[in-house]
């Protein structure tokens, strides 16, 4: 694999990933309506977008369930995690490990149609949850992304340094305080990237969130799928270029920080 | 690890939930495995039970859409109504069968298409020198960042009659009139093999940076060309990430719902879609329910399995 193959290959890698969201950027600045021919330089559609109610409408509620799921997912998967991973044989333990992984690989319409029924029959026999709407959708998203949370923090509490904790015993701590004064500020980053990834996955589902939706809270993938299944529209160009912003922002402060936090280790 | 240690006694609120958690029998051990137990319990497992049993319903024009599983009869006494019907019915009529087999194999040919177009990727970010490496790690994983509905609508934009590709293609003068590829599989294999990319390059790149120089070097001075190496040492010592790299593309590629939706023509069948179809458009919930049971038997459970077997050959 050696020549002229495989940096060819590598550049056509690079240019099937990018070209596609390059020109999703440029054609954001174009003035014409017909989303691929250029008819000149404009940001008229990111005017629109600023008036455009729904789609604010449905960013915020977006982002409440995005906020609300990740935080409530890495306290279970951390608890999850710390349980299978520190506390030894107990009763139901295979079950707690199959079903803390199992969300993983499950087909999102199985998650989101399953759940749904799950919602109505407690409806109707327990009379909660009330109809549809944010909470179904934070319990929802909670249940899948505290999933890919355990998996971060099983790997982190595995590599940890048990003695820390052993030392700590030793001396006199209770569970609970060795939980909170060792286990946790060692896990800490880890569980940041966690809250991070599960955060992302929220915004980002659909199929999920369309299931177990009521009316009157579209999340912003709903209504930015129901726009473009109608066909390709200018404003859902520049909606894709104000968040492709906002990750390239995150990502370079995030490698700002860690370089940051890696010379301080030098 | 005992409950109830020096933290949990010293101040007076804990003392207080402690004493009561004493009372009870519930010790701080038995609460800790509790919470993500329940949660699980109630929000993963349960809601199989609810499907499975709606599968075994009938559609009715009422609130819920199925009829009861159990009915009482004048005399008190409870009777079971189960019928498999909906399953007789999936298993006979053609369009679910072929919704199967057509899920797997545009989720096959996808992923053969991302192995080989991510291998050469991972392969060249493993050998890179360190900077350069891990800028490329990091533009593989960037996209995944941004929104996958976006980054599925921006090939939308490629693809079109007057999309990118065929207004280039047209003012090069290498084509007359456009050429169709939205709503074909074709735009399906493109957006599964975009989309799950980085899933099949990671675990590749993970697999191939551990390979050792000295067996590629050991080869070559046996006389093995670079070809030959390749073939005979780097391919078979990175099976695992091969492995890995095709489960992760090929699973979520089967149940895909967004990608054949938009892409796809009317024709292009997954098994994803028509329970959604199933379920939103002709509102039958038991055979949408039915129809998400045996995916789940012939997709799910066997990688399942598959995956405990691995973990028990892991902590063997």
């Amino acid at each position: 694999m050696r020549g002229w193959f495989l940096p060819m290959a590598v550049v056509l890698g690079f240019v099937f990933l990018y070209a596609p969201i390059v020109s999703l950027v440029v054609f954001s600045f174009n003035e014409s309506r017909l989303v691929t021919v250029w008819g000149g330089f404009s940001t008229r559609w990111y005017g629109e977008l600023l008036r455009d109610r729904q789609i604010l409408g449905s960013a915020w509620i977006s982002l409440q369930v995005a906020f609300a799921s990740a935080t409530i997912a890495t306290v279970i998967g951390t608890l999850g995690a710390f349980v299978l991973v520190r506390m030894g044989r107990f009763a139901g333990r295979l079950l707690l490990t199959g079903m803390i992984t199992a969300p993983l690989v499950m087909p999102e319409v199985i998650t989101g149609l399953s759940l749904l029924l799950l919602f109505i029959s407690m409806e109707l026999t327990l009379g909660w949850p009330a109809g549809r709407g944010l909470t179904t959708i934070i319990i929802a998203h909670t249940t899948f992304c505290a999933a890919f949370v355990a998996v971060i923090a099983q790997s982190r509490l595995r590599s940890m340094d048990e003695s820390l904790e052993e030392a700590a015993r030793d001396l006199g701590a209770g569970p609970v305080r060795v939980f909170f004064d060792i286990t946790l500020p060692v896990i800490t980053p880890a569980l940041v990237s966690g809250w991070l990834l599960a955060f992302t996955l929220s915004l980002d589902d659909l199929v999920i969130a369309s299931f177990v939706s009521g009316p009157g809270a579209s999340t912003l993938p709903m209504v930015i799928f129901s726009k473009v299944r109608l066909g390709v529209s200018p404003d859902v160009n520049a909606l894709a270029t104000i968040i492709i912003g906002f990750v390239l922002v995150a990502v370079a402060i995030a490698g700002w920080l860690m370089r940051k936090q890696m010379s301080k280790g030098l | 690890m005992s409950a109830g240690g020096n933290a949990l006694t010293r101040s007076a609120p804990w003392r207080g939930t402690a004493w009561a958690m004493g009372k009870l029998g519930i010790s701080g051990r038995m609460l800790v495995i509790a919470i993500p137990m329940l949660w699980l319990l109630v929000f993963f497992l349960a809601p199989f039970f609810v499907l499975g049993r709606i599968s075994l319903a009938e559609a009715i024009i009422a609130r819920p859409p199925y009829t009861p599983l159990f009915e009482r009869g004048p005399d008190g006494t409870l009777t079971i109504i189960a019928s498999l019907e909906n399953y007789r019915f999936l298993l006979t009529d053609a369009l679910y069968r072929n919704a199967y087999l057509s899920s797997i194999r545009i989720a096959l040919v996808s992923t053969i298409f991302a192995l080989l177009i991510g291998y050469p990727i991972a392969y060249y970010i493993a050998r890179a020198p360190e900077p350069k490496r891990s800028i490329l790690l990091l533009m593989v994983i960037l996209p995944f960042w941004t929104s996958f509905l976006l980054r599925v609508y921006a090939w939308m934009g490629f693809l079109r009659n007057n999309g990118v590709i065929n207004n280039t293609l047209i003012s090069l003068g290498i084509i007359d009139s456009p050429i169709q590829m939205m709503q074909t599989d074709f735009a399906v294999y493109i957006g599964i093999v975009y989309t799950y990319l980085p899933f099949m390059i990671l675990p590749l790149y993970a697999n191939l940076t551990k390979l050792d120089g000295a067996l590629l070097e050991a080869a070559g001075d046996l006389g093995a060309s670079p070809v030959v190496t390749f073939f005979t040492v780097t391919l078979p010592l990175s099976l695992p990430g091969i492995v890995a790299g095709c489960m992760l593309v090929f699973i979520p590629a089967i149940g895909e719902y967004v990608i054949p939706a938009l892409l796809g023509g009317p024709n292009t069948l997954m098994i994803g879609r028509v329970l959604w179809d199933e379920f939103f458009s002709s509102r039958d919930w038991p055979v949408a329910a039915a129809v998400a049971i045996v995916m789940l038997v012939l997709v799910v459970a066997p990688i399942m399995w598959l995956q405990s077997v691995q973990n028990r050959r892991g902590d063997g």
